[in-house]
């Protein structure tokens, strides 16, 4: 099964070449949408396969390549088409395809009817193709296509409306802001290849030669360099600050690929790059802390935003950007394996909250076209109360938001709880620690809060949709609906796979699962960390029930603000009206970069057209032929059109000559 | 016996009324006579040389001028039909298109 690993990107490319060259030909939704599911159906079961096998080999054993065919072999420098299977990637290849597999199933339900549906489902496989290209490749370069194959796909299908300019302009600042990030990526893939090549004569960007030399590379300096290289790319991909604002944005796109591409996968590219080269970024102290800062930073921050929100799926996608924050919080602690867990439980739940509010948004969109109203579909503020109209939606929206909450039993909470713990108790940044706590443990709160207000207003309370159309609500389909569960379920129970030891009822699978792959840069992080702290059992189960209490106070004072007392919002933005305005205009980052970079780019551009290309470029140009004009202009004279005078200058002209030869 | 240097002077004379024809008069055909008028004296000159020096070279060059001539005649003269027939006129000052 190992061997077959090539199947898995294959099945998805073929689905998109059926799709991208006979779709328009199809025509029937069925099919193409059959096509596209069927695809990577197969490759999550050639996952399950291999996620077998590997299961049964013993744990130091589960590493394995594939070469597929010799790719580019010029000097030193050697890169195959090469996939790498081990615990991590094998982790990735289950939640891409499963979860691409019901986001595919669910869009043949939520794209009905409409004119691009061949497109979409080619771009969605070839998403999925290059997402599993990323977390496969077993060198650098490969998962470099990855990496740009799903910011393309991103792209492609956040302008999937492109009749729509807000649609066109945000694929555009996605693939812009995520360029910057690549540029990283390539000048720390660069760093790294040339630092090991010209000091230690290994010319290798495949991972696991990397990792066999790790102990070559210094702590600090330039692997320090090479490290916050790859993090601006992981930011750009993942969404952390500065390189955040396209995500939200990119709610422009159709509702399954916010949920398949910018929540549970592409956008967590970045996390599983960190933790590929984990063995590489626990050398460089430096930049660890500045993973950790930056991903608390940007959980906390994200979350503020999200407080503000009306649009139900901006709303979801500022707590991605938060969620994301978490991760690269666990990552920068040092706690590899608690972010994949929280990458990974994040996936399940924040899909599912994603095809949930599709669903809404389809049934909202739905009534209200059959009244021909123009009110927004998405947003908050016109619904209310339909969790009776939807009961199967909200049940499993109510599930999956408890888990982002962090209530105790819920998968969230295992992996958020986990995160929390190692910000704390991790012994990498000394007294930071106590702050990067601190900070997820009030993005947790901020969590909790935004997330049931957003379900008390959308589910909860008297109906505010124009009582006109009220009847036309209802539930979606079985294909909409089904997706919709089985991530419900995962998000109720996924968690159990990374249960924390303290609990003792079940080993913690996941931790043991993703051991090997981290134990080197557990090895090498021990060189700097501080010894001594030893964090007693007691401490971990008061911190525990510690963010409880947060996740329950959070949702009291959602409860108290949108249930309770609904007069109480509205009170709160007039006592603070600047700082609502604030918060409701997302902090004025996006004027602040257009102050900063935007403008000063286009007053550059501008500059450089009016005063480079217009004045000297064309003014060369022009110059030469105006001179030439100039010139011909004084001997055109001589042209009269009249036989007569070029009689006489022949006539001249012989009489020169003449005279020339008689007198000289 | 008349000299040679005769020959060459009306030859001279001839070439030169031929040229001032050709550089005053307006109408196309007798400028077109003038040139002919030239030929024909740049002629004599080859046939008075031919027969001071012995040689028949002069003379074969001048059935080789005197066929362009007729060639020549031929193509101008349909030329000045063609030019009548568009502007009722044959005076070359009228002749002015071809300039930029």
């Amino acid at each position: 099964m190992l061997d077959n690993v090539w199947l898995i990107p294959l099945f998805p490319l073929i689905g998109f070449l059926i799709n991208g060259f006979f779709g328009k030909k199809i025509k029937n939704e069925a099919v193409i949408g059959g096509i596209g599911t069927l695809m990577i159906f197969c490759s999550f079961l050639v996952s399950c396969g291999i996620l077998m096998q590997l299961i049964g080999l013993p744990a130091e054993q589960r590493v394995f390549e594939k070469v597929i065919f010799p790719w580019i072999h010029a000097g030193n420098f050697k890169a195959d088409m090469a996939f790498l299977v081990d615990p991590l990637s094998a982790v990735m290849i289950m939640v891409v395809t499963g979860v691409g597999t019901l986001i595919h199933l669910y869009s043949i339900g939520y794209m009905h009817g409409e004119e691009g549906f061949y497109r979409f489902f080619a771009y969605l496989n070839l998403f999925c193709m290059s997402m599993l290209l990323l977390v496969l490749g077993a060198n650098m370069l490969v998962m470099f296509i990855g990496w740009e194959g799903v910011g393309l796909c991103s792209y492609l299908l956040i302008g999937y409306y492109f009749e729509k300019k807000s649609a066109g302009d945000a694929a555009k600042k996605a693939f812009v802001m995520n360029r910057v990030g690549d540029f990283g990526f390539l000048i720390g893939l660069f760093t790294l290849f040339w630092w090991l090549g010209s000091n230690h004569n290994i010319w290798t960007i495949n991972f696991m030669e990397i990792k066999a030399a790790s102990h070559f590379l210094p702590y600090g300096g330039v692997v320090t360099v090479a490290t916050l290289c790859f993090f601006l790319g992981a930011t750009g991909k993942s969404a952390q600050i500065p390189l955040y604002t396209w995500l939200p944005d990119a709610m422009e796109g159709p509702t399954p690929v916010s949920a398949l591409i910018h929540a549970a996968t592409m956008v967590t590219a970045g996390v599983y790059m960190i933790g590929r080269m984990s063995f590489v970024f626990i050398k460089a102290p430096e930049t660890m802390l500045v993973v950790a800062v930056v991903g608390a930073a940007t959980a906390i921050f994200a979350a503020t935003i999200g407080t503000a929100q009306n649009d139900i799926k901006r709303v979801l996608a500022y707590s991605t950007v938060s969620q994301l924050g978490f991760m690269f919080l666990a990552m920068g602690v040092g706690a590899f394996g608690a972010g994949i867990f929280h990458l990974m439980t994040h996936a399940f739940f924040k899909a599912c909250l994603f095809l949930g509010s599709g669903s809404v948004i389809h049934a909202m969109h739905h009534a209200l076209h059959h009244g021909h109203l123009h009110d927004d579909p998405q947003d908050m503020r016109n619904m209310g109360g339909l969790k009776k109209y939807m009961p199967i939606t909200f049940l499993t929206f109510l599930v999956s938001t408890i888990a982002i909450a962090g209530i105790p039993g819920f998968s969230g909470f295992f992996s958020k709880d986990e995160i929390l713990w190692q910000a704390f108790a991790n012994p990498y940044h000394g007294s930071v620690n106590i702050v990067l706590w601190g900070i997820g443990c009030i993005a947790a709160l901020f969590t909790a809060f935004y997330m049931f207000r957003l379900v008390f207003m959308t589910f909860f309370g008297e109906c505010r949709i124009n009582p006109k159309v009220k009847d036309h609500l209802h539930e979606s389909p079985l294909v909409i609906t089904i997706p919709l569960m089985v991530l419900g379920f995962l998000a109720v129970f996924g968690g159990y796979l990374g249960m924390p030891k303290l609990m003792g009822m079940l080993p913690n699978y996941l931790e043991h699962w993703l051991d090997p792959v981290f134990e080197l840069a557990n090895e090498y992080g021990k060189q700097y960390a501080h010894t001594g702290a030893h964090h007693s059992h007691a401490l971990e189960w008061g911190l525990m029930g510690g963010s409880v209490v947060i996740a329950v106070i959070g949702i009291t004072i959602a409860f108290t603000l949108y249930m309770a007392n609904k007069s109480l919002p509205e009170k709160f933005t007039t006592a603070f009206p600047a700082l609502h305005r604030a918060v409701f205009n997302k902090w004025y980052i996006d004027e602040l970069y257009d102050f900063l970079f935007v403008n000063p780019c286009k007053s550059l551009g501008n500059l450089l057209w009016k005063g480079f290309d217009v004045v000297i470029v064309d003014g060369i140009v022009n110059g030469v032929a105006k001179l030439v004009m100039a010139f011909s202009a004084g001997l055109k004279g001589l042209q009269s059109g009249y036989v007569h005078n070029y009689a006489m200058g022949m006539t001249l002209g012989v009489v020169v000559i003449i005279a020339f030869y008689v007198f000289r | 016996m008349v000299s040679l240097h005769s020959y060459l002077i009306l030859s001279a004379i001839l070439f030169s009324i031929g040229t001032i024809g050709v550089l005053t008069r307006r109408n196309a055909i007798v400028i077109f006579m003038c040139i002919e008028m030239m030929l024909n004296a740049v002629n004599l000159t080859f046939i008075a040389f031919s027969k001071f020096l012995g040689n028949l070279d002069g003379q074969i060059f001048v059935f080789f001028v005197m066929t362009v001539a007729a060639a020549e005649a031929a193509v101008g003269l349909a030329l000045m039909i063609a030019f009548f027939k568009n502007r009722e006129s044959i005076d070359v000052e009228d002749l002015n298109l071809m300039k930029w």
